[in-house]
């Protein structure tokens, strides 16, 4: 119970830290006797052209970045769970690969049309599930177990890579664009994304935490979680398909944004210890804490510029994860 | 109290066949031992048994075939624990135990104060209470073992095969595991069907031995009878000799030249 007290403790602190700090100076007094003011009726102190920058800009950007993290990083624990692989993340089956070379056809096939987000968006999305998918039938072409599935991964992944590398070639100055895509960002335009994602994701959050001790069970290996009375293969599916969809959508909106599904599971683990059933809901509230966090760093560090999310994600959880390797390794 | 019986077994690998015709017995709250050359079939039978792996023939608990009887309701009347098993990420040794009351859960429920108690009884009787909190890779060899164990009881199930439980124990915690075996099939009935590589503990502790062989059954019956120099020398391929001990049971050792 203790941490997921902390887990919430700390996201709505992210969540004030966002809304507090920005570009615009709009004063954090200020901003919370706003809030203060909407939660009550009251006068709002703020001029209507800060309102929007608060309720239209900051709100639903720091809303986004704590779906996309806590969708990443419990489909992370998820992955990892399934496949008893401490490397495994979200893009393991490839849903990276996929989404990677579907976002780069439309850019550098129909750039007219790259302008509107909408298309962009799709295509990640389906790009990710196709992906994904592929990898599903050539790993159960070959047997459908876990470590087959993860190889299946690796080469579906390579081949939607180099494709996109191929598009990329063809249309060199397009290449900002998709490099700006892989590095993933949050940069909504306003509300909709919230509202696009958020039913697909809050799905997927519940499917997936109430899996978990279905996942503790196929931690013992498939012929003994059916000695349990468990169909490993349906329970994997399972698991697969709502950590895939979670991790479509967050990519769909925000690219890819590296190292939360990786690194946030990994240090629920390390801190809290315990099985699945622990993990993936405390994946899911530090998650977001996490991304949230991390996308305030990366608009403060060089304000009024903006740092690709993806580089501040890599540069503070990288050498906390060495930390926390560290002190287990003594301990 | 349940009885196990095996009727016409047949089972293998991928077109690969191991076992055939393979028929044995067990009373409720006996001791079937599995003994046989390496590769004779042994854990391909408990897994037969098991339902892990398709097979021909019968399987029947307390005279009831188990064929299309789904996995939830197979497992709460027999518990498999392997001879390698997988050790889950991150549990500790009471979370693995619970992990044996699976069967008895709805499919995505949880355990309730039942299952807990039912839990912490066995890890008091296996000793292990003292440990419940600790994660399973600080275990020592005879720890997991009994952790394992454990898993498989927590199953409730009438009927326990293990798969070498003995693997990798030293001669006092073999025994020290075994004997703890049998004091609970004494307590709670269970039927223990058990594969075993060493010969002298198999006479020890089953009531009865099945020799497998070539995909079937070679010799069966009391350790008296198949613990003998002239069967053991044919179907292990091997020189042995085997003495009556002073406790009334059959040592079984190579002998040389």
């Amino acid at each position: 119970m203790l941490p997921v007290l902390g887990g919430v403790a700390a996201l709505v602190l992210a969540l004030l830290a966002a809304v507090l700090l920005g570009a615009a100076e709009l004063g954090w007094q200020r901003v919370l006797a706003e809030i203060a003011a909407q939660l009550t009726g009251g006068h709002s102190p703020l001029s209507e052209r800060e309102a929007a920058i608060l309720w239209e800009l900051r709100v639903p950007r720091a809303v986004l970045g704590a779906l996309v993290g806590s969708a990443l990083a419990v489909s992370g624990a998820a992955f990892q769970g399934v496949f008893r692989n401490p490397l495994a993340d979200p893009y393991l089956l490839g849903s990276a690969g996929g989404a990677g070379l579907a976002v780069t056809a439309v850019l550098v096939l129909v750039p007219q049309a790259a302008g509107t987000t909408g298309l962009a968006q799709a295509a990640a999305f389906a790009g990710a599930l196709g992906g994904v998918g592929l990898t599903w039938l050539l790993g159960r072409s070959a047997g459908g177990d876990a470590a087959t599935l993860v190889l299946a991964g690796v080469a579906v992944g390579a081949f939607l890579t180099a494709g996109q590398t191929f598009l990329q070639q063809l249309r060199l100055e397009d290449l900002q664009q998709v490099y700006l895509w892989i590095m993933g960002r949050l940069s909504p335009t306003g509300w909709r994304e919230v509202l696009l994602v958020l039913p697909l994701l809050v799905v997927s959050a519940v499917v997936l935490c109430a899996c978990g001790r279905l996942l503790d069970v196929l931690g013992v290996g498939d012929e003994e979680a059916a000695a349990l009375g468990v169909h490993p293969g349906r329970a994997r599916a399972v698991v697969l398909v709502a950590a895939s969809l979670a991790t479509a959508a967050a990519v769909s909106v925000a690219g890819l944004i590296g190292f939360v599904g990786l690194v946030v599971p990994h240090l629920v683990r390390l801190a809290a210890g315990g099985g699945n059933r622990v993990v993936l809901p405390l994946s899911l509230l530090f998650g977001g804490a996490f991304l949230v966090l991390a996308d305030v760093l990366a608009r403060v560090v060089l304000a009024p510029a903006e740092l690709p999310i993806g580089v501040v994600t890599a540069f503070t959880g990288a050498p906390f994860f060495a930390f926390l390797l560290h002190r287990r390794r003594r301990a | 109290m349940s009885g196990l019986e095996v009727r016409g077994l047949g089972a293998g690998y991928r077109g690969r066949p191991v076992l055939d015709g393979v028929s044995a017995q067990v009373r409720p709250g006996g001791w079937l031992g599995v003994i046989g050359p390496n590769g004779a079939g042994k854990s391909t039978l408990l897994k037969a048994v098991a339902g892990l792996l398709a097979h021909r023939g019968e399987v029947l608990v307390d005279g009831t075939e188990l064929r299309g009887l789904p996995r939830r309701e197979r497992a709460r009347l027999l518990a498999y624990a392997p001879q390698n098993p997988q050790l889950p990420l991150g549990l500790s040794v009471t979370d693995y135990v619970l992990l044996g009351r699976t069967p008895h859960l709805r499919p995505l429920g949880r355990e309730g104060r039942a299952d807990l108690e039912v839990v912490e009884g066995l890890l008091e009787r296996l000793d292990l209470a003292g440990l419940a909190g600790r994660a399973l890779p600080t275990l020592s060899g005879g720890e997991r073992q009994r952790a394992v164990l454990g898993r498989a009881l927590a199953q409730r199930a009438g009927v326990l095969l293990l798969d070498e439980p003995t693997t990798g124990l030293d001669v006092g915690h073999a025994q020290a595991l075994l004997e703890l075996v049998d004091e609970l099939r004494a307590e709670l009935g269970t039927t223990v069907v058990s594969t075993l590589h060493d010969l002298t503990a198999a006479g020890q502790y089953a009531e009865e031995l099945v020799l497998l062989h070539d995909g079937g059954v070679a010799a069966r019956g009391p350790a008296e009878e198949v613990l003998t120099q002239p069967v053991l020398s044919r179907h292990y391929d091997a020189r042995v000799q085997v003495w009556p001990a002073p406790d009334g049971s059959r040592v079984v050792a190579p002998a040389r030249g």
